[in-house]
């Protein structure tokens, strides 16, 4: 059942739940980071309302930098800022930036440790429509490999809120991904957010297995462990915003206790939060893990309901693959 | 900044003969690192170091100093030689070049050495950074100056352009780059690899206030330095016809050099040389 001590959305599995991307979660808390501290600046790639930069832009004009579509320019020069006292946000596209800009971002701001705060927007194949060169689905394992990098991937507009504002207050480069659809309001303004610490978002009485995700997918982890547990599979949903640092901590824990692990992210399997689990695993105990996510393809064109189904993001897949994992115990 | 007298030049132009000895030893010790571009911009980072920064070697964090880019990262064994003769770390330090848990990286890093404001190699994004500390300084409503050192060859990156662009944009006058064109690079002259030319007509279209000077000359760099300070509308880039290898004339205008140290002969012969030099130094200034 849903873990009733977070203060998560009781009308989370209502088919009216409240739906809000999660890029406009990052507006709202650039917009409050701003307000909380002058030192907070934000550059723009050509971007400015679709990333959600325009209320900030509109209240700190002063504040505001943009740079047109030159997303190494927008690395490099915040990178300058970033080691003189500013503390830049930096917004695009996930494709462009940490795309594009990636050797920028590695040299002059992750080696360099500079202040930046890298905002990928539009990150995953349910971008949809605009088709597989705008479905960023490589931006993780990009930014995972970066020392001195840390990778926030929120689940939903509030969460992106809170991770936003704390990420202005980590000191170092940090990597948040934010999508471009509307998808449902899971948590709650008590739910808490501290980052590097996973939370269970369900948990069954008797789990047979742990579905990881990280990012809005996780509520079709949830769907999918509500419909388990209708078949009498018990099972625990851990919300693993953060990628990198990775609670390791928490993962040992519930993948000892329960022997078998899925993944769940809306990004390559290779190199993204299902890797850095099996890397933690590999290392300290090995259980059967299954990896849903996109399996090394490009996207293309569709609507996102229709893209998840045919790519295998939907709770119907996560179920499929918890009981494979079991069934490898 | 004081006025340059005939008795400072001639300290400058022996300490960038020194700076220029220093360089030949660094890179033999190192084994590898590149030649040309250090020695022909010898001239320019002692006119920098020891008449035009408003900083404090001892202090080299201090708030309101000016900040020096250096964006072609690969030419560091001249920004190394000049800082310990500024103070900012051992002389003797210098030898560790390139050498393991050395604080002298084979390219500048920031978190290495006092005194590099920031990490550079990979080139075409110092000038970003240098927008970044200069945007950085206008909300602060701080008076430092940032200096932003090129390369001519990292006029091939976009990255370059859409700083340049940038920079015009926002009419950042307390930046001023200061160009390297010693018409080299690594595959060859520039104007063979990848033709720059007009270098002017380019940044004059993108709203710089474009100056051109001998960079060996440090007279003319410093007169240029003033006139750049004195521009408040645009920001200035200062082209400098710099010789690649200056100094040592095996070395002088041939890009072979670019990307190579000398052998141990090579090393002794160029330290002659420059020592002669030395000595017309101290003769002309008689």
């Amino acid at each position: 059942m849903l873990n009733q001590e977070i203060g998560l959305n009781p009308k989370i599995f209502d088919p009216k739940i409240e739906e809000r991307p999660t890029r406009d979660g990052y507006g709202d808390g650039l917009f409050l980071a701003g307000a909380q501290n002058p030192e907070v600046v934000a550059l723009c790639a050509d971007l400015k309302e679709s990333t959600r930069v325009e209320g900030f832009a509109k209240k700190y004009p002063e504040r505001f930098f943009e740079v047109g579509v030159a997303e190494q320019n927008l690395a490099a020069i915040a990178a300058g800022m970033g080691i003189s006292g500013k503390i830049p946000f930096i917004s695009s596209y996930a494709v462009f930036s940490p795309g594009r800009n990636w050797e920028q971002i590695r040299t002059v701001i992750s080696y360099n440790d500079s202040n930046v705060k890298i905002a990928g927007a539009h990150a995953g194949i349910s971008v949809g429509p605009d088709g597989a060169t705008h479905q960023a689905l490589e931006d993780i394992a990009l930014m995972r490999v970066l020392a001195n990098m840390k990778v926030i991937v929120p689940c939903d507009a509030i969460e992106a809120q809170k991770a936003t504002i704390a990420a202005a207050k980590i000191w170092g480069p940090v990597y948040l991904r934010f999508g471009r659809e509307k998808t449902p309001v899971m948590t709650g303004r008590e739910t808490p957010f501290i980052p590097g610490k996973a939370e269970i978002f369900w948990q069954s009485k008797k789990p047979q297995v742990v579905i990881i995700a990280a990012g809005p997918i996780i509520y079709e982890a949830l769907l999918a462990a509500k419909e388990l547990e209708e078949e009498k599979i018990g099972s625990i949903v851990l919300n693993s915003h953060t990628i990198k640092p990775l609670d390791e901590k928490k993962i040992l824990e519930v993948s000892e206790k329960y022997g078998a692990v899925v993944s769940v992210e809306e990004h390559q399997v290779a190199g993204g939060l299902g890797s850095a689990i099996a890397e933690l695993l590999a290392k300290h105990n090995p259980v059967p893990m299954e990896f849903v996510g996109i399996q090394g393809v490009f996207g293309e064109s569709g609507s996102p309901k229709e893209l998840a189904k045919k790519y295998g993001l939907t709770a119907t897949d996560i179920k499929l693959a918890a009981k494979r994992a079991i069934r490898r115990k | 900044m004081e006025i340059l007298h005939e008795k400072k030049l001639k300290f400058l132009e022996e300490m960038a003969n020194v700076i220029r000895q220093d360089i030949i030893k660094m890179l033999v010790e190192a084994g590898s690192g590149h030649s040309a571009g250090p020695l022909g911009m010898a001239d320019i980072f002692t006119a920098l170091y020891f008449h035009v920064l408003n900083h404090n070697p001892k202090a080299p964090d201090w708030e309101k100093r000016d900040r020096v880019v250096l964006s072609n990262g690969h030419i560091c064994p001249v920004q190394y030689a000049t800082l310990a003769h500024a103070g900012y770390f051992p002389v003797k330090e210098l030898m560790t070049l390139r050498k393991l848990g050395s604080r002298l990286q084979g390219h500048p890093h920031r978190k290495s050495l006092p005194g590099i404001e920031t990490t550079s190699g990979p080139l075409g994004s110092g000038l970003s950074q240098s927008i970044g500390m200069a945007l950085a300084a206008r909300l602060d409503g701080a008076k430092h100056h940032i200096y932003c050192l090129m390369s001519d060859g990292e006029h091939n990156c976009g990255n370059t352009w859409e700083a340049i662009m940038f920079a015009g944009k926002n009419c950042l006058n307390n930046l001023t780059a200061i160009v390297d064109r010693n018409n080299i690079q690594i595959d060859g002259f520039t104007e063979n690899v990848m033709p720059l030319e007009s270098l002017r007509d380019k940044y004059e279209a993108f709203r710089w206030n474009v100056l051109e000077v001998n960079g060996n000359d440090i007279t003319e760099f410093v007169a240029a330095i003033n006139e750049a300070k004195a521009t408040y509308e645009k920001p200035t880039v200062i082209v400098c016809h710099t010789i690649p290898g200056k100094g040592v004339s095996f070395m002088e205008r041939d890009y072979r050099w670019h990307g190579k140290p000398p052998t141990k002969d090579e090393a002794r012969e160029a330290l002659g040389e420059l020592r002669t030099l030395h000595g017309r130094i101290m003769s002309e200034h008689e």
